[in-house]
Order: C-alpha cells, then structure tokens, then sequence
C-alpha cells in the first residue's frame, strides 16, 4: 500500500525578544540584536518561504513562526583538510617508529 | 496549544523562577537552607533517594556505564620520552563514547530522565548546547517520555557552530524538539516558559539526579584501575566546565576507596572571550569544557537553572589547569593515528593535560583521564579548524604562548609544546568567599558563626584553619 504524504519538514523562526525587551547587562553587540528561535516540525500542506504557519514537532507540540527553510539539510560536515594536523600525525607516528628502533 | 512567546514579558516569567523550578524539579530546596549562608549539601545530595548500587542498576538498563578502561601505551611511550628517567606515569581513558548517545553525559541524564518518568512528569526539558542534549534525548526515547531541548547555536548572522549543530542533530535523531536560538542567557527565560507552559520535568545539570548519575563513573575508574594495575590511580584529570564531572567523579572515587587520588580539573584557555558576545561566539573552537563556563561556576557555581547547585566543583578539585585550543586539536589527532581512536575533540581536553601531567609523575603511577566523548561531522578538528578559518581565526604551527582565543590557535610544533597552566584555586578560593560574604551582607569574618566558616571549610575544600586565614585576608 502507498500513500501520498500531504506534510513538510520545515524549520520555523521567530522572535522571542526584541532587543528593547532583553536582559540587561549584555555585551553592546547581543543587546542591539533581537533574540531569536529556531524550531523544525512538520506543515500541513505547501509551506512557502516567508509565510507564517504553525508546524507540529517531533514530540506533537505546536509553535508557530516564519518558514526558513523547507526539507532543511543538515549542513555540517568533516570540513576541509588541515595540514597542520596531518603533519602533526605523521611526525609523532615517525617519532615513535625511532623511539621503537632504539628499544 | 501553540507557542506566542513573544507575547511573555521577561520580568515576569523571571520573578516566577522559584515556583516553576520548584514544580519541575520536585525538590524543595528551601528545606536544606540553613540560615542566611549555610546550606545542607549532603542532606540535598541524599534527597533523590537512590543507592549507589540502584544508580548502577538504573544505568544497566538504559546503556549506560561500565565503558571500557582503556591503557594509552603508545601516548605514554611518547610521553616518557619526553620525561626525565623514571618518570612518565602510565595514561589510562575510560571510553565514555561507548555509552548509549555517545558521551558520559548519558550518566548524568540517564536517573533524570527514570525519574521523571517514576514521578509521572509528561516529559523532561534540557537546556544544554552539550552533549546532555543528545543524552536526554536519548533516555527519554528509551523510556518513552517526550523530549525538549534547548541549544544557544546561532550568531544574529544565522551562522551556527557547527558542533552545536550536530548535536542538535542528534537530538532530533532521537526524537526530541529542538530550540535553536541565538546568542544569550535569556536561554533560561525560554527554559522557564516552557517549563511552565509543558509541566516537564527539568533535567537540570545541576540536579542531585545529574550528579548522582556521575558517581558511578567515579567508583568504575578507580575500581577498575585497582583491579588493573594492583593500586588506586595517582590521579584522575577531569574536563571542567559546569562542575558536575568533577563532583561526581570526586564522589565516586570516595566510594571506591580512593581517598587519596588527586582530582585534577582542566579546561580549555577561552579567557578573553565573551561567552555572551554575539560575535564572539563563532570565534572559539570548543563549546564547552572550557574557562567560559569553568571560571564563573568555581567562583559561584549557584548561577544556574535550580535554586542550589549540587555541582560544587571547589568541594572536590585538588588541582586546576588550562589548556590551550592548539594543544587539545594536537592530542585529539595523536589520539587517533597512535591510539587508534578518533574521539572528541571536547573531551580530550583533559588527555591534552594529562600528557603533560604523567610526564611529572613517576613511571608506576597510574594517571586516568575519565572521558572520551563520539565524534562526528561538525565536531572533528577539522570541522572546527576549517570553521576557525572561516571566522577570521589563524590557524599555524607553534608553541602555546601563540594562542590567543579568538584570534589564533597554534597547533604544538612538537609534544615539547603540551603545556599546561596551573590555576591558583587560592584566588579563586578568596573569590568564591568574597562574593559568598557579600551575598548575604557580611562584612567580615567577625560576623560569622562557628557552623558558617565550617560550612565554607567545605565549600573551598579547606580545613577550618587555612580558611580562616582566606577569610581574614578578604577586604
């Protein structure tokens, strides 16, 4: 049996707090810019980007806020090689080959 | 139910804290309040009502606990080499990996989340950027309770670290909404709304749950090494940040007969950055473990999301060192291409010192560094070096003096340049009783009771004696 899926995953954002209602005592640079959320659930129907919607969480609360992203990819990665550590690697690993030699 | 968080005004969820943490975590701390300062910490620790021998039994059937205690004889090699004759003590890590989620946090998450389920709360909330997250996550699947977290991630530019990221990732692998704000402490203003708002248990770092949790990591260390090498570890390093790794660990090793094994914190150097800067946020390589957190803990560790913090990690730290971003991306590479471990990096901050530390110790001492944590996609050192790099950071070889956070991390050109830098805990002491005495108005050792300065004996790990002498010398 197949069945059509008629839901999103998306991720939404919203403001929690402008910057004229957070904490005081913050660094001038986080006290300029509004506190901000981000949370993923599912969407009934088409989402558009920009739009405002109420999406369900994994955990079937409801949180409403504007539509960043839809099917948001896990973006991080292993990132680029560093030379540094390579040689770091190989440089201890060729020390002890000489440290073994000398036993 | 939907959420309009906007529409709470922040004074006033703050002034309702009390009541709310009191409601979702089911202590009442008031009832361990002594008089203005003293407060009944082993009555408070004893307060969930757990045995050691339950806590291993709990941990038994939801993955966690007896992780291999492995000997790094390959690091110890090098370290000896290093090390004048006779010297270089053997390096052990327990490989706190292999917990269910991937961390030893699962310890600590692991009697939160039985019992909020034995309490009938509808689901546990974690405000954590760590690897807690994941480990909620993770023991609330298991026990069928429903899961949030809450993760500071991103700067105002929507840039996140990538670490954070991936641990986000893995709380939503296990089932868990996720929060992902920007940076800031009004963390704990979402914390409490939405603890109000869901009646979720608050599985709290900073719980007696949490710290009981780590106690078996403790008793597994030293008992493990005793049965091992014959003899108790000289000493066990412990990565610091909020203060429970280090209390549960120190606990723990009392439990398994070793009073005399040293208990040495270290974290990474960040000082100089801004924990709660939004442009300095995405300029550190290491979201925890490090003096960000440590620091402001040891001097006051009550600054959390419960009214009394059962991490007290100046009850139980002999020593203190830092170690620098460089040092700790070397040891993690080390770890991997002569160990054959790919691990951390944030849990091999404490490896980074103990490389250093064995090499000061005598070759049949026995040294263990009490974590590793899983590594993956956004935390492997080359996720965060290529992510330094992005963010303006350099990234070179050369020696420690190099590294400035936030500005260059210097990879060792050699083992030579693993350093570590010893932390005067008699300043910190003095600051801790500094900030104790102003709280509550006192203006100087006079005005203390008998009970008062043993409690803060305690407190600074001290006899009566050697505080007193703080005490006298504070302004």
């Amino acid at each position: 049996m197949t069945s059509e899926i008629s839901r999103r995953w998306v991720e939404v954002g919203f403001v929690v707090l402008e910057p004229s209602e957070r904490t005081a005592h913050l660094p001038e640079d986080t006290q300029g810019v509004p506190y901000y959320a981000r949370v993923k659930g599912f969407a009934e129907g088409e989402p558009e980007v920009g739009q405002t919607i109420t999406v369900e969480t994994l955990i079937g609360r409801r949180v409403e806020g504007e539509v960043l992203r839809i099917d948001p990819e896990y973006g991080h990665s292993f990132g680029r090689p560093v030379e540094e550590l390579i040689d770091a690697g190989r440089e201890a690993r060729a020390l002890l080959r000489t440290l073994e030699e000398e036993r | 139910m939907t959420t309009l968080v906007a529409n709470r005004a922040y004074d006033g969820v703050m002034r309702r804290q009390g009541e709310i943490l009191r409601t979702a975590v089911g202590i009442d701390y008031d009832r361990f309040r002594q008089g203005r300062l003293v407060f009944d910490y082993e009555g408070l620790m004893a307060a969930p009502g757990y045995t050691l021998e339950q806590i291993v039994d709990i941990q038994a059937q939801c993955k966690v606990g007896k992780t291999p205690m492995l000997e790094l004889r390959n690091l110890t090699r090098l370290a000896r080499h290093f090390a004048a004759p006779g010297m270089g003590a053997r390096i052990f890590v327990k490989d706190e990996a292999a917990n269910a989620s991937g961390s030893f946090k699962a310890r600590r998450a692991s009697l939160s989340v039985w019992h909020s389920k034995r309490s009938g709360y509808p689901g546990v909330i974690a405000a954590t950027s760590g690897n807690y997250g994941a480990a909620v996550a993770a023991m609330a699947a298991m026990h069928g309770q429903r899961c949030l977290v809450l993760q500071e991630v991103y700067d105002s530019r929507g840039l996140g670290q990538p670490e954070i990221i991936e641990k986000g990732r893995a709380c939503e692998a296990y089932g868990a909404e996720v929060w992902q704000t920007t940076v800031g402490p009004e963390l704990f203003y979402i914390h409490l709304l939405l603890l109000e708002e869901t009646g979720y248990f608050n599985a709290s770092l900073y719980t007696p749950f949490s710290v009981a949790g780590i106690q078996t990591l403790g008793y597994e260390v030293g008992a493990e090494i005793k049965a091992l090498t014959g003899r108790a570890p000289a000493a066990v390093v412990v990565t610091h940040a909020g203060g429970g790794n280090v209390t549960g660990t120190a606990l723990g090793l009392r439990a398994a007969g070793c009073p005399d094994t040293q208990v040495i914190g270290a974290s990474v150097d960040l000082r100089g950055l801004n924990m709660a800067s939004d442009r300095d946020f995405n300029r550190k390589s290491f979201t925890t473990g490090h003096t960000g957190f440590a620091m402001p803990f040891l001097k006051y560790p009550d600054r959390t999301d419960v009214p009394y913090n059962a991490a007290r990690p100046l009850r139980f730290l002999d020593r203190y060192v830092t170690v620098n971003q460089g040092a700790v991306f070397y040891l993690t590479q080390l770890l991997a291409e002569l160990e054959g471990l790919e691990r951390g990096p944030a849990g091999n901050t404490s490896l980074a010192a103990a490389f250093k530390l064995a090499q000061e110790m005598p070759a049949e001492e026995v040294l263990v560094v009490q974590e590793t944590e899983y590594t993956g996609a956004g935390k492997h050192p080359t996720a965060q070096l290529t992510f330094a790099r992005e963010n303006g950071v350099r990234v070179v070889r050369g020696p420690a003096f190099m590294n400035v956070p936030g500005e260059v991390i210097a990879i060792p050109e050699n083992a030579l340049d693993v350093v570590y830098e010893e932390v005067d805990l008699g300043r910190i002491r003095t600051s801790y009783l500094g900030g104790q005495l102003a709280r509550v108005g006192v203006e100087g050792l006079h005005q203390l009771t008998e009970d008062e300065v043993e409690y803060l004996a305690a407190e600074t790990h001290l006899s009566v004696e050697n505080c007193l002498r703080l005490l006298s010398g504070l302004k």
